[in-house]
């Protein structure tokens, strides 16, 4: 079974190839059934080879199939081959089964759009170049499937790309990635340098034999990749601005698999990143960052989607801040959670755009818990499920990072203190917005209550699927009582470490608990304030934001961030680019060497072409000067 | 008489012809000392046939007096067109060729 590996990505890339070229011939009910079939069969290719892994037993859980030599040059040699182990399992059945759902719901959210066919063929693709990404045995597969998903990043942004702002966006998150893509690649470079290998398992298991400068500048490289990929600081500015896709793009793409796959790679390559102390400190520390940063301006932005957005940025910061920790298959349970309940909270507020003639400013909404009762009621659980709330999804896995975060021989007091903090933000700026959006008055535009309807099943029963999981989602780990998770998946990051250096070293299980105690508490507190302010009592928010001016407009304009980076990057560039790349080097170098060139030809030719005088005796005394001197040549010479 | 007698005369005669073809404007002296040229090879190949006692020599003369009187009227024909063309038969003057 293990030769049918290729067989996951395969499928997306036959939809892709139908769609893409003959979808201006098929209707748009076959041209979607097609596209979420084709991730289906990949979901339950996957699902099948998942239960084939699970008989193994764990430290043998992992399928290779190589497909044929890419490439091999000299020393150098990369196979198309695919690993199947349980990490790979995990990303497969998310991408594909998250993917599978929100597939469904594009049939109904893009009913009628001109590009249909595109946007199904982009998305098959775009899941064609996850599944690569998350399957490839090696380094080179994978920042294939790296690129590729980048690309569809990109072709999906900038899809209605008729709005200049849209295709600026999409330029934007391609050019961002990139300066990302740029580290990565030096680390793999660097890799094959020093390992002679872009295998994962020669790689991986030659780590320790490394000196360790050597390990940390690969390890660093490569989080400069995630960084971008996965938007944290300081190259998160991209995400937000990706809002300009369709809403199932955003949930896809930016919410639940793309922008994972930064936390991902680290959890690939954990056996190296383990080995540097300097690496994993500054993923912690940049995850957390990037946390806090994110949650502070989710909470004045006015936007639904970029609400959202910010909050993504925020929970990929916990995901880095777990693996910075140590604590990896943490990272990746709450990947797989944050996807249930990140991708239902999109497509959820997809729905409401849907319903508002594609309104997305939250203070233009209000009062839509009864019209549109399922979005309402699934946006509900998404809120409690991100919010950290006994039993819903976010409550284990977000639990169980600043647990790890305190615990963990990396981690410290400070970590999970302000992990704790940002817990309660979150709750806060989400439930700020469940309220505002479903709650209180309607401030919906007159024009626009009119047509105010919940969206067609297709819509909704993906919602309700979502929902389900966000709410179950979490039980497949508890700590202490039924570890099945981590235990699944911890074979893969102790392959070729030593597990005792990741045992707890202080905190005890009434401690584990007390935390608990005080992340719910804190949640709770942040959805009580959200619901003062944004239901009982309206003026406070205003009143607030008015007596701390300063820090509201600071947040109101995400710390100026964008400002500065066009400032001292774009600003300078572009300056840099008009007076020497274009008025000198171009120019002066470029067009000088061109025109130059054509020039000597110009003025040899101007030599030579005198001797075409039109004189026909001159060209008979050419004849004879040439004949003479062959004959010299031919008797003296 | 021994052939460097004929060929010390056939040279000199092709000099002539290839110093007239050079160095005179008159396009009808120009053919002339072409004609010139070629007798002198005539004569070298007369020579040269007598010496070696072969007849090929002779017979390849034939071929080269009927050739040249084919081009003679073919090359007279042509300046007259010139002449009439351009009202000179002068070599130098006729330097259409030119860029």
């Amino acid at each position: 079974m293990q030769d049918y590996i290729w067989l996951i990505p395969f499928f997306p890339l036959l939809g892709f190839l139908i769609n893409g070229l003959l979808g201006k011939y098929l209707s748009e009910k076959v041209i979607g059934i097609l596209g979420s079939a084709m991730v289906f069969l990949s979901f339950s290719t996957a699902v099948v080879l998942f239960f084939q892994l699970t008989q193994l037993d764990p430290e043998n859980r992992l399928f290779i199939n190589t497909l044929y030599t890419w490439m091999a040059t000299g020393s150098f040699s990369a196979d198309v081959a695919f690993r199947f182990d349980a990490l790979s399992a995990v990303m497969v059945l998310v991408v594909t089964g998250v993917g599978f759902l929100i597939h469904v719901y594009s049939i109904g959210y893009m009913h009628g759009d001109r590009g249909f066919a595109r946007f199904f063929s982009f998305l098959n693709l775009f899941t064609f170049a996850m599944l690569l990404l998350v399957l490839g045995n090696n380094f080179l597969i994978m920042f294939l499937g790296w690129e590729g998903v980048g690309l569809c990043s990109y072709l999906l942004i900038g899809f209605w790309y008729e709005n200049p702002e849209y295709a600026y966006a999409g330029n934007k998150a391609f050019i961002v990635n990139r300066i990302g893509d740029f580290g990565f690649l030096i680390g793999i470079f660097m890799i094959f340098g020093y390992f002679g290998s872009l295998n994962f398992d020669t790689v991986l298991s030659a780590a320790g034999m490394q000196p360790e400068w050597v390990i940390t500048t690969i390890c660093l490289l490569l989080f400069v990749g995630a960084t971008g990929k996965s938007a944290q600081i300081p190259l998160y500015v991209w995400l937000p601005d990706a809002m300009a896709g369709p809403t199932p793009v955003s949930a896809l793409i930016h919410a639940a698999t793309m922008v994972t796959a930064g936390v991902y790679m680290i959890c690939r390559t954990s056996a190296m990143y383990v080995l540097s102390e300097v690496a994993l400190s500054v993923v912690a520390i940049i995850g957390l960052l990037t946390a806090l940063m994110a949650a502070t301006i989710a909470i004045t932005s006015k936007d639904i989607k970029k609400v959202l957005a910010y909050s993504t940025v925020s929970q990929l910061g916990y995901m880095f801040l777990a693996a910075g920790v140590g604590a990896f298959a943490t990272a990746i349970f709450h990947l797989m959670t944050h996807a249930f309940f990140k991708a239902l909270m999109f497509l959820a507020a997809g729905s409401v755009m849907h319903a508002l003639s594609n309104e997305t400013n939250i203070d233009k909404m209000g009062g839509l818990k009864n019209k549109i009762g399922t979005t309402y009621r699934t946006f509900w659980v998404g809120g409690l499920a991100i919010s950290g709330i006994l039993p819903f999804a976010g409550f284990f896995s977000k639990d169980e990072i600043l647990w790890k975060a305190f615990s963990s021989p990396f981690g410290s007091t400070v970590f999970w203190a302000v992990g704790t903090l940002i817990a309660g933000l979150t709750a806060f700026y989400m439930w700020r917005m469940i309220y505002t959006v479903f709650y209180g008055e309607s401030r919906v535009d007159k024009e626009v209550a009119l047509h105010i309807h919940e969206s067609p099943k297709v819509m909704t029963v993906p919602l309700i699927v979502l929902a389900a999981l966000s709410t179950v989602g979490g039980l497949v780990n508890i700590p202490h009582y039924f570890p099945m998770f981590e235990h699944f998946l911890d074979p893969v990051f102790m392959k070729y470490i030593n597990p005792a250096a990741f045992e707890a070293s202080h905190g005890s299980f009434g401690l584990e608990l007390t935390f608990a105690a005080i992340s719910l508490v804190v949640a709770f507190t942040g959805i009580w304030l959200a619901k003062v302010m944004y239901v009982q009592r309206r003026e406070l928010p205003d009143k607030i934001a008015s007596s701390v001016k300063g820090l509201y407009t600071l947040l109101f304009n995400k710390y100026y961030v964008d400002e500065l980076y066009d400032k001292i990057i774009v600003k300078p560039f572009v300056k840099v680019s008009d007076a020497f790349f274009y008025a000198f080097f171009d120019v002066k170098i470029i067009d000088g060497i061109v025109n130059g060139s054509a020039k000597i030809m110009d003025s040899i030719a101007g030599v030579l072409r005198r001797s075409h005088s039109g004189v026909v005796q001159f060209y008979a005394l050419s004849l004879v000067v040439g004949a003479i001197a062959l004959f010299g040549y031919l008797i003296f010479g | 008489m021994p052939i460097e007698y004929y060929l010390i005369v056939a040279a000199i005669l092709f000099s002539i012809g290839v110093l007239g073809v050079l160095t005179r404007r008159n396009a009808i002296i120009v053919f002339l000392c072409i004609e010139l040229m070629l007798n002198a090879v005539n004569l070298t190949l007369v020579a040269f046939s007598n010496h070696v006692q072969n007849l090929d020599g002779q017979v390849f003369v034939f071929f080269v007096m009927i050739v040249a009187a084919a081009e003679v009227a073919v090359g007279l024909a042509l300046i007259v067109a010139i002449f009439r063309q351009k009202e000179t038969v002068y070599v130098d003057e006729i330097n259409l060729m030119k860029w």
